[in-house]
């Protein structure tokens, strides 16, 4: 099969390639790498970027909880009392999508600018006041986290709310459950595994994110990402590249193999 | 990824439709605090869109073609000069041919793999579990490390990188969604139907051109839209294996650090109507079938 083929060359084998780099050294300046055995890079690495892994696992985390927050409700309206209108709602949620990642990016580089007409018109209406400035800080870099990823949150709690059978609500409600009791005791527990899902696909995105925290972070408080992307395309030091990447790798894989073990590995692609 | 999610609805096939409204009457919060509270976050997912069309009409500080953050009046010289900027016009060309290209391959690649998925069972398939499992750690894995891991093939190997690495990266990462997602619109194929197109004097490549591609086409159609999606918006893999040639995100993202030319926001508002555009007419006329 070509598809086998085509995955095997291009992922699975650049994966090893990867593993392999992390434990070879390299000359920045020319490029060259030989094979050393250096298993210390890992530990070194990872030492000394410990406060950037922090920093991506703190973000990744808060803008995965902004969305889960922000996406539950509607998720829920849309699946239980969307009626005829659901796949227009559905729609909405990808508007976003429409527009290029870089650029939605870059236009809430410019809500957040304290020259751009946004804020200018909140300081007028006193609404904030004068020193108030979120562009490069943490915040900024988690609102535009939360904002990109929110759709890979929204769809799909709403795939798991949607596909819970009426008939157990039903059923509750024919006990004499209240409306409260069947959304803590029935629609909770059954949309638990939407909610890991949802939590792996925006978590794992965000963590590994470095365009938010480049164009609205500024210089502080940098990512595992931004570091990877300058060690390979900026200093070209492939050995420490390839080692921070392993541990990105890793720390995601965990997340999945946990997922795995508990729901079963197919059924996260019932959410995509 | 959403795609799919929000096109198996689309289908809505194999689900219970909740003929009679079993979810009770929605209660008052449910009648005024959901809806108000949802349309909040519609709003809030399409007010950027909002100011970057506002922001596609703001006159540039001092002749500098380059887009400020405050505001300096109304202007339509960005729409007039649309191709005047250096290298984004050739940049989304080179976005829409890679993405044409690398919908093209894994669409069909991704279709065989699902449909080899879904036809033989573990025993006659050696390896099916462990393709299963590439298939998954593909999706989930952070974009990062495959561009990282990619451009660390391509230094190994000394291949050169341009628009040929970027057609092996884009494909490598489609076909794993196309296979999914055909996949899940194959697990309800009727064989007998291809048994009877057989018993009938069809030969296999009949048989797969006008009973089976027919039948699978939704899955495919979706797969592609999906692999189309994927490829024109992807910046980080790109970013690390682009070389010379840069598509439209990359090219963006570089002019971040030189100064944004305006018509960028001119392309983002432009494209972002055309798609709304044929999203809509495409509800509208599947409004229009059932």
């Amino acid at each position: 099969m070509p598809a086998v083929v085509w995955l095997v060359l291009l992922f699975v084998v650049p994966l090893v390639i990867m593993l392999s780099l992390s434990l070879k050294t390299c000359n920045p300046a020319s490029g060259a790498c030989t094979m050393t055995w250096n298993w210390g890079e890992l530990p070194r690495q990872v030492n000394l970027y410990r406060t950037e892994f922090f920093t991506s696992l703190e973000y990744g985390a808060a803008a995965t909880i902004v969305d889960l927050v922000l996406s539950f409700p509607i998720a829920y309206w849309i699946a239980f009392y969307g009626g005829r209108k659901k796949n227009f709602f559905l729609m909405m949620l990808l508007v976003p999508f429409f527009v290029s990642f870089v650029i939605r990016t870059l236009v809430w580089e410019f809500i957040l600018s304290p020259s751009g007409f946004f804020l200018t018109f909140l300081r007028h209406a006193h609404l904030v006041n004068a020193n108030f400035h979120v562009l490069g800080t943490g915040s900024a870099v988690i609102a535009g986290l939360a904002y990109n990823y929110l759709p890979f949150t929204a769809l799909p709690l709403y795939v798991a709310l949607e596909r819970i059978d009426r008939r157990v609500l039903e059923a509750a409600y024919d006990l004499y459950a209240s409306r409260r009791q069947a959304f803590m005791r029935v629609i909770l527990p059954l949309s638990i595994p939407g909610i890991f899902a949802a939590f792996l696909l925006t978590f794992i995105p965000a963590f590994g994110d470095y365009v938010n925290q480049q164009i609205l972070g500024g210089t502080s408080s940098t990512m595992i990402g931004t570091v990877i992307q300058n060690t390979f395309l900026v200093t070209g030091d492939y050995a420490a590249g390839s080692a921070l990447s392993v541990v990105v790798l890793v720390i995601s894989l965990v997340g999945i193999w946990l997922y795995s073990r508990v729901l079963g590995s197919r059924s996260i692609e019932e959410y995509l | 990824m959403s795609v799919v999610a929000g096109d198996a609805t689309l289908a809505g096939e194999g689900r219970p439709e909740p003929a009679a409204p079993a979810a009770k009457r929605p209660h008052h919060w449910g009648r005024i605090a959901l809806p108000a509270y949802s349309w909040l976050v519609i709003a809030y997912l399409v007010f950027p869109i909002v100011v970057m069309f506002i922001y596609s009409f703001n006159k540039s500080v001092g002749g500098v073609p380059q887009v400020s953050f405050s505001w300096n009046g109304f202007t339509t010289l960005w729409y007039r000069t649309w191709n005047d900027a250096p290298g984004l016009t050739s940049a989304f060309w080179l976005s829409i041919r890679l993405a044409l290209i690398a919908t093209a391959i894994s669409t069909v690649l991704g279709t065989l793999l699902a449909m080899a998925l879904v036809r033989y069972r573990p025993r006659q398939f050696h390896g099916k579990g462990v393709i299963e499992q590439i298939l998954f750690v593909n999706i989930a894995a952070p974009e990062i490390v495959m561009g990282a891991s990619l451009l660390g093939l391509f230094v190994t190997f000394n291949i050169g990188r341009g628009f040929l690495t970027l057609v092996l990266a884009h494909v490598m990462f489609c076909i794993a969604y196309v296979a999914v997602t055909v996949r899940a619109r194959l697990t309800g194929f009727d064989r007998a139907l291809e048994e009877a197109a057989y018993d009938l004097g069809a030969g296999p490549f009949t048989t797969f051109r006008r009973v089976t591609l027919p039948m699978i086409m939704p899955g495919v159609l979706a797969g592609a839209l999906m692999a189309f999606a994927l490829s024109i918006d992807d910046f980080v893999t790109s970013n690390f294996v682009s070389g010379t040639a840069s598509p439209f995100p990359v090219l963006i993202y570089a002019s971040t650090r030189v100064g944004i030319p305006p018509q960028v926001f001119v392309f983002g508002s432009v494209i972002f109507a055309v798609g709304i555009a044929l999203a809509l007419s495409s509800l509208a006329i599947g409004r229009k079938r059932t």
